[in-house]
């Protein structure tokens, strides 16, 4: 019985945490938001480096071989320094297809295969969105398609649900708040279907715990930003964070996100385990994350004043960062009616 | 990350589970009222036998005399709650006292008081809270005046439960007017019995009074009821504030209450329609479901960190703050989703769950304000967690 990180994974975090203080600090964020594409390949090739993209492909595929909570490890790190990256793409991708195509696997642990998914039409369709896969030939479109603009290959979802593994054809870039990452809309038209996999919703729960574990990272980064500019702003001759009104902001955020810390662990280990509540647990800790990151997003951002409020500091883009990931792959809303009928609560 | 438990410890757990099923029938049942009656000390007695309360408490102090193992008085509790049998006693005395002078009484206090305490022979009440002394406990005012071998005692105090039915009292009061407050004070047993205490019945909003305000006027006690030393008693009450902070918030609590509300929902209909069927119920109870789920795996959490004997942290802090505030929040949604019928209260036909969600709902408030108001903890979470600075002291006039 233990709750809590092994020796290797406080190095991994440790490790990932480095890299990111170190390589992509805000400035560079900056400079990948304006479009520079030099920056963002510099982080590509640092976490290809690291080996980043095989966490969870099997070591005799030339992967790390480890689990679902290792991967969550590195993305609540890549979510703490807001650094687009191809790793939740990747991750889901390759712990879908590590035991059904071998090559694929070994072909993303080598950095070989970049994947982009587009999952989003298995929670939400709008405008017409939506991939259909009649004579092994993949049509429609696809909203919000993550890590999709510069990938060799997709997982994309058709409208029974199963899975498939295609080339890249026509897409149109989305444009977002979030001006670090790119997102697409998909356009395929009878694109080959490489392979099809029956998932029932496997790939969907890792890619949202994913997501949860990014916005953890970016609202302990606000809360810690938050505390430090508490602790040195002066207003009315004391530290703002002496002050009763702004220390309990700081804390309301802390009690939030501490158990929510634990949540996405668990939920990890229990998709790692398989165990029969994993997918209600990553759909739940995903929405309640986002609860969560919506308010320290805007919390952190009142202890801040009007600074935060400004491009100077740059805490918008963790903001922004938050505000996405909230709406990618099913709102709280909609996570929270899947939990239900994925437990029997309620009729699907 | 590993939730399984070893061989070991499943053996243990089959065997606490054997136990409480066989002698399930020497249990004490609701009729079985007062905190004195004999089938629950005789039940009380069977669990430390078994080691299944006062597990580490020392043979020689009527405990069952085992090495600490949290895993283990995790299991037993969690045993106790998947059973239904009734739990162990756990009054203040137990739960406060007992942990206090195992750390600072003297040999004749732990010989005198441990055993019949553990045993629910001798009832306690804390003395701690006055009508000016609430958050700020250190402000206390209830005087003791040393009179040769004795205190003479005068003064106030409020929020005492258990204070009509309790043989003793361990009580805070003022030795040192001069000194700084925190100094001042001294931690002192004293028997109920004592001419010159006045218990009288504090009524709250759940319609009962499960707490008393204790009146003192010229009572006047032996020096010997004195824990540890004089003017040393804010020391000494540390120790058990935080014992009574960890029992609130506890998660295992808050998903049986949760589980309870789901049946609640399936069971129950408006309209011809399943309550759980109303999107907007479900929605709700999904998002507490997260908490409950988070609250849980925070729980764990801190056991491993204490297990390996490491600082707890921030993930402990915030235990009362987030625990009481759920617990809160699922009562809230059994009244909301039960509508008209959330409000009976008392008794009648209509009445559901017995009215204990009304009660709860109003109860947990209290909990939520008491052992540490939600504001008091905020102060906590931001200064010892976060370590954000202190309010600053105003100038205080002479």
């Amino acid at each position: 019985m233990e709750f809590g990180l092994s020796e290797d994974q406080t190095l991994l975090q440790e490790t990932v945490r480095r890299f990111v203080a170190e390589q992509a600090p805000l400035d560079l964020i900056r400079k990948i938001a304006e479009g520079d594409a030099e920056a963002k390949q510099t982080i590509a090739t640092g976490m290809d480096e690291l080996g980043l993209n095989g966490v969870v492909i099997p070591e005799e595929l030339g992967g790390a071989g480890l689990g679902m909570l290792d991967a969550v490890l590195v993305q609540e790190c890549l979510g703490y320094g807001i650094v687009p990256s191809g790793f939740l793409a990747n991750v889901v991708a390759s712990s879908t297809l590590s035991s059904v195509d071998t090559g694929l696997a070994q072909a993303i642990a080598a950095g070989e295969a970049r994947f982009g998914i587009a999952l989003n039409d298995l929670v939400s369709r709008r405008d017409g969105a939506g991939l259909s896969a009649e004579n092994g030939g993949l049509s429609g479109t696809s909203m919000m398609a993550l890590s999709a603009e510069d990938a060799t290959h997709l997982l994309v979802c058709d409208g029974e649900g199963n899975l498939h593994v295609c080339a890249p054809e026509d897409h149109q870039v989305l444009s977002t708040i979030d001006r670090t990452r790119v997102f697409v809309e998909l356009k395929l038209s009878k694109a080959k279907s490489q392979m099809s996999v029956t998932d029932d919703r496997g790939a969907l729960a890792r890619a949202c715990l994913l997501l949860a574990a990014d916005s953890l990272g970016a609202s302990q980064a606000m809360l810690d930003k938050a505390v430090e500019y508490a602790k040195e702003r002066k207003q009315f001759g004391r530290v703002i964070g002496s002050f009763q009104a702004v220390k309990h902001l700081c804390a309301e955020m802390a009690a939030k996100i501490e158990p929510s810390r634990a949540l996405i662990w668990h939920a990890a280990h229990a998709l790692d385990m398989d165990e029969d509540e994993a997918q209600v647990m990553a759909f739940l800790a995903k929405a309640h994350m986002s609860e969560v990151a919506t308010f320290v997003a805007r919390t952190s951002t009142e202890v801040y004043g009007g600074m935060g409020f400004t491009d100077l500091v740059g805490l918008h883009y963790w903001f922004k960062r938050i505000g996405v990931n909230r709406q990618l792959l099913g709102s709280p809303a909609q996570l929270r009616q899947m939990a239900a009928v994925a437990q029997g609560l309620a009729a699907a | 990350m590993d939730l399984t438990l070893s061989p070991e410890y499943t053996a243990f757990r089959d065997h606490v589970a054997k136990l409480l099923e066989e002698n399930a029938h020497l249990a004490p049942g609701p009729e079985d009222k007062g905190l004195k009656h004999p089938k629950r000390l005789a039940w009380q007695k069977f669990l430390i036998g078994e080691g299944l309360t006062a597990r580490t408490i020392p043979k020689e102090y009527g405990g069952y005399g085992a090495e600490p193992d949290i895993l283990k008085s995790r299991i037993i509790a969690e045993e106790f709650a998947r059973s239904g049998v009734p739990r162990p006693l756990a009054g203040q005395g137990i739960s406060m006292l007992v942990p206090t002078l195992l750390e600072l009484g003297t040999p004749e206090q732990k010989e005198k008081y441990i055993r019949p305490t553990l045993h629910g022979e001798m009832i306690w009440c804390q003395g701690y809270s006055e009508p000016g002394a609430g958050s700020d406990l250190a402000s206390l005012q209830t005087k003791a005046v040393e009179d040769g071998d004795d205190y003479v005692i005068n003064g106030q105090k409020i929020w005492t439960s258990t204070a009509r039915q309790a043989d003793m009292i361990f009580c805070l009061v003022r030795t040192d007017p001069a000194a700084k407050k925190h100094h001042g004070i001294t931690y002192i047993l004293f028997p109920m019995d004592t001419p010159g205490i006045e218990v009288r019945p504090l009524v709250d909003m759940t319609g009962s009074a499960n707490f008393n305000e204790v009146f003192f006027t010229d009572v006047r006690v032996p020096k010997s009821g004195v824990v540890f030393e004089p003017n040393k008693g804010w020391q000494v009450a540390n120790a058990t504030l935080t014992h009574e902070r960890g029992m609130l918030g506890d998660p295992n609590a808050t998903k049986a209450r949760f589980v309870e509300l789901v049946e609640l929902m399936k069971r129950e209909t408006v309209n011809g329609e399943r309550l759980i069927d109303n999107p907007l119920l479900c929605d709700r109870l999904m998002a507490l479901q997260a908490e409950v789920y988070a609250m849980q795996a925070n729980g764990l959490r801190i056991m491993t960190s204490r297990l390996k004997r490491e600082s707890v942290g921030l993930a402990g802090l915030v235990v009362k703050l987030q625990g009481c505030e759920l617990n809160h929040q699922i009562a809230g949604l059994a009244i909301d989703a039960l509508g008209e019928l959330g409000v009976l209260y008392g008794d009648g036909e209509h009445l559901r769950s017995e009215g204990s969600w009304q009660w709860r709902y109003m109860y947990d408030l209290g909990l939520i304000i008491g052992g540490g108001t939600a504001q008091i903890q905020k102060n906590i979470i931001a200064e010892r967690g976060l370590d954000m600075p202190r309010e600053p002291k105003p100038a205080v006039r002479a």
